[in-house]
């Protein structure tokens, strides 16, 4: 099957090096202390933070002088064509680890001993690249929160298909068997936290596409930007009123 | 280290200082360089399928079984394969019984990666009635030992298993040719499963913010570090698979540093398994050839017996006829002699 024609337009008529249009929107969980709807093309992914509060069960608090982080992926059973069998699988299980470990390495974790940070990720539709959405809505609902963080946690997916590096895949595209590599870095200290990959990929295509998801990223983080301080004017406009 | 007992075993200041100052100068706390490896054993089992890793105090077991289920509606005519973890307390006290912690399903899932993604093992050869029957093959890894870096052994452990596993062999037949027949080991001899490359894990540990990098982790090594990344490679030079998950932030250029690291060291990890393997096939058809030997030479001699008596029969009867021609023939030449 061909993913990308020869005029150099994949399936949903991207270019190699585009991204999907990206909507956020900050403060839609009225209950929780932060929230954030990320969506990136057809993926579209709740998250609600609740701290930092009272740790709940002292069993699981690891360091005394730390925050203690927790966090929860789920896909919600409409989010994918077929209704999803069980909600929690393995799967949930490694990402909830892989993105707590993200955010706690952006969180000053040290500001905040004692106390504890959930973060629940909800995935509402699944159209590839939902762990990179999940982290994104994370970052927002976490500084929508106010929760001290050393930096912004931003993540992008990239691709080879057809002997092209392709920038954010799509669930086509990621299914389709070829490399998919998932990257989270702090933009700003240029730091790469997060990296993940499978399927078969030689070493100088690797570095090819890791730098495009790179590339990606810091876009994300631009538009991340942009949207926190959007929600910082209004905030403000509707406290001087 | 999560669940009940998390607290039962913790770091103390002083050794983790230790650790960490001891590092600052490249030495590590048993002796070995930044990028060595521990000692490295592989053994098998009676069975087949079965293999036991040792790496250094690290110890796993693997083992290999498939049976014959329905494919997936998507994948009609490819065989599976899974891939479960069994973390017994026996390994370390923080691990719990029953239900697998995060670290279990991680690993299951990395190693899980590396196989089904790169197309190491060959899933097509394991269809057997398409759309019907295909074989499941189920990998299932023991920790025995907790002693640091257990994805790497797992996954020696798991390449091992999977190398000297023989399938029984099954033949498509009857009416409709839609009855399976599975032969015995003893009927027909079992065939080993396809692989394509060994791709061979390599778990390296961040400490100081991510600027000393440590291969092959030990338990204590492991409390103390503060991130760690794995990178699955094969001795073609290709990458498998790498998991970095979250935890500290490190430049761009140690990541690609740790794979140049991985690439110069999986053909020689690809050396041992393999040479370890074949002893172990020697060993096993050179236990199997003796008993075929005195099996051949009872079939062979009896047939050899009945083909002599046969011939012997032959030719009496031959000489008896041709004695009785002779006879007939000077009786009438007498007769015609003699009648005269």
């Amino acid at each position: 099957m061909e993913y990308v024609n020869p005029e150099g337009l994949r399936l949903d008529g991207r270019r190699f090096n585009e991204m999907r249009q990206i909507v956020a929107e900050v403060g839609v969980v009225s209950k929780a202390d932060g929230s954030a709807v990320f969506e990136m093309g057809n993926t579209k992914v709740i998250a609600a933070v609740y701290g930092p509060r009272e740790i709940q069960n002292k069993s699981l608090q690891n360091k005394n002088d730390h925050a203690l982080v927790l966090c929860e992926y789920s896909m919600a059973q409409f989010s994918t064509g077929d209704r999803r069998r069980q909600k929690f699988d393995r799967r949930s299980t490694e990402l909830s680890l892989v993105i707590r470990q993200t955010m706690e390495a952006c969180i000053l974790t040290e500001l905040l001993p004692h106390s504890q940070i959930d973060i629940f990720l909800q995935v509402l539709q699944a159209d590839g690249g939902t762990r990179s959405a999940c982290i994104n809505a994370a970052t927002l609902a976490l500084a929508d929160a106010g929760i001290p963080m050393r930096d912004l946690a931003v993540s992008c997916s990239a691709g080879y298909l057809n002997s092209t590096p392709l920038l954010d895949l799509n669930y086509v595209e990621d299914t389709a068997g070829g490399a998919d590599v998932t990257v989270g870095i702090l933009p700003k200290l240029d730091k790469v936290t997060l990296l993940q990959m499978d399927a078969k990929l030689p070493m100088e295509t690797f570095e090819t596409v890791f730098a495009l998801a790179s590339e990606g990223c810091k876009a994300i983080a631009e538009r991340i930007r942009e949207v926190l301080q959007e929600n910082t004017k209004q905030l403000e406009y509707r406290r001087a009123a | 280290m999560e669940g009940r007992f998390a607290n039962l075993w913790r770091l103390t200041v002083n050794e983790s200082k230790f650790v960490e100052s001891a590092l600052q100068s490249e030495l590590r706390v048993d002796g070995r360089g930044l990028y060595d490896y521990r000692k490295l054993t592989i053994k098998f089992g009676k069975e087949y399928g079965s293999s036991e890793v040792q790496l250094g105090q690290t110890h796993v077991m693997g083992f290999v079984t498939a049976q014959l289920v329905q494919p997936y509606k998507d994948r009609p005519n490819e065989g599976s394969f899974s891939i479960f973890t069994e973390y017994s307390p026996m390994a370390d006290p923080s691990f719990e019984p029953g239900h697998p912690g995060e670290s279990a399903v991680e690993l299951g899932r990395i190693i899980d990666r590396a196989l089904r993604e790169s197309r190491a093992v060959d899933t097509e050869s394991l269809c057997v009635l398409a759309g019907k029957l295909v074989w499941s093959v189920r990998i299932d890894l023991h920790i025995l030992d907790n002693g640091g870096n257990l994805v790497d052994a797992a996954n020696i452990a798991a390449l091992a298993a999977l190398m000297t596993y023989r399938r029984p062999d099954c033949t498509v037949g009857g009416e409709s040719s839609q009855e399976v027949i599975i032969h015995p080991p003893e009927e027909r001899e079992p065939l080993p499963l396809i692989i394509h490359h060994l791709p061979i894990a390599f778990t390296f540990g961040f400490f100081n913010k991510g600027s000393i990098l440590v291969m092959d982790p030990t338990y204590v090594e492991e409390a103390v570090m503060c991130g760690r990344m794995t990178v699955t490679v094969n001795a073609n030079g290709d990458i498998c698979a790498i998991q970095k998950p979250g935890e500290e932030g490190v430049n761009q250029s140690v990541v690609l540093h740790c794979l140049r690291l991985a690439s110069s060291r999986a053909a020689a990890t690809t050396k041992i398994i393999r040479e370890a393997v074949e002893a172990y096939n020697r060993e096993r058809s050179s236990q199997k050839v003796k008993r075929h030997h005195t099996l051949a030479k009872s079939e062979v001699s009896g047939p050899i017996v009945v083909v002599r008596k046969r011939q012997q029969q032959k030719k009496s009867s031959g000489q008896e006829k041709a004695a009785e021609i002779h006879f007939w023939l000077w009786l009438w030449w007498l007769i015609v002699t003699f009648w005269r």
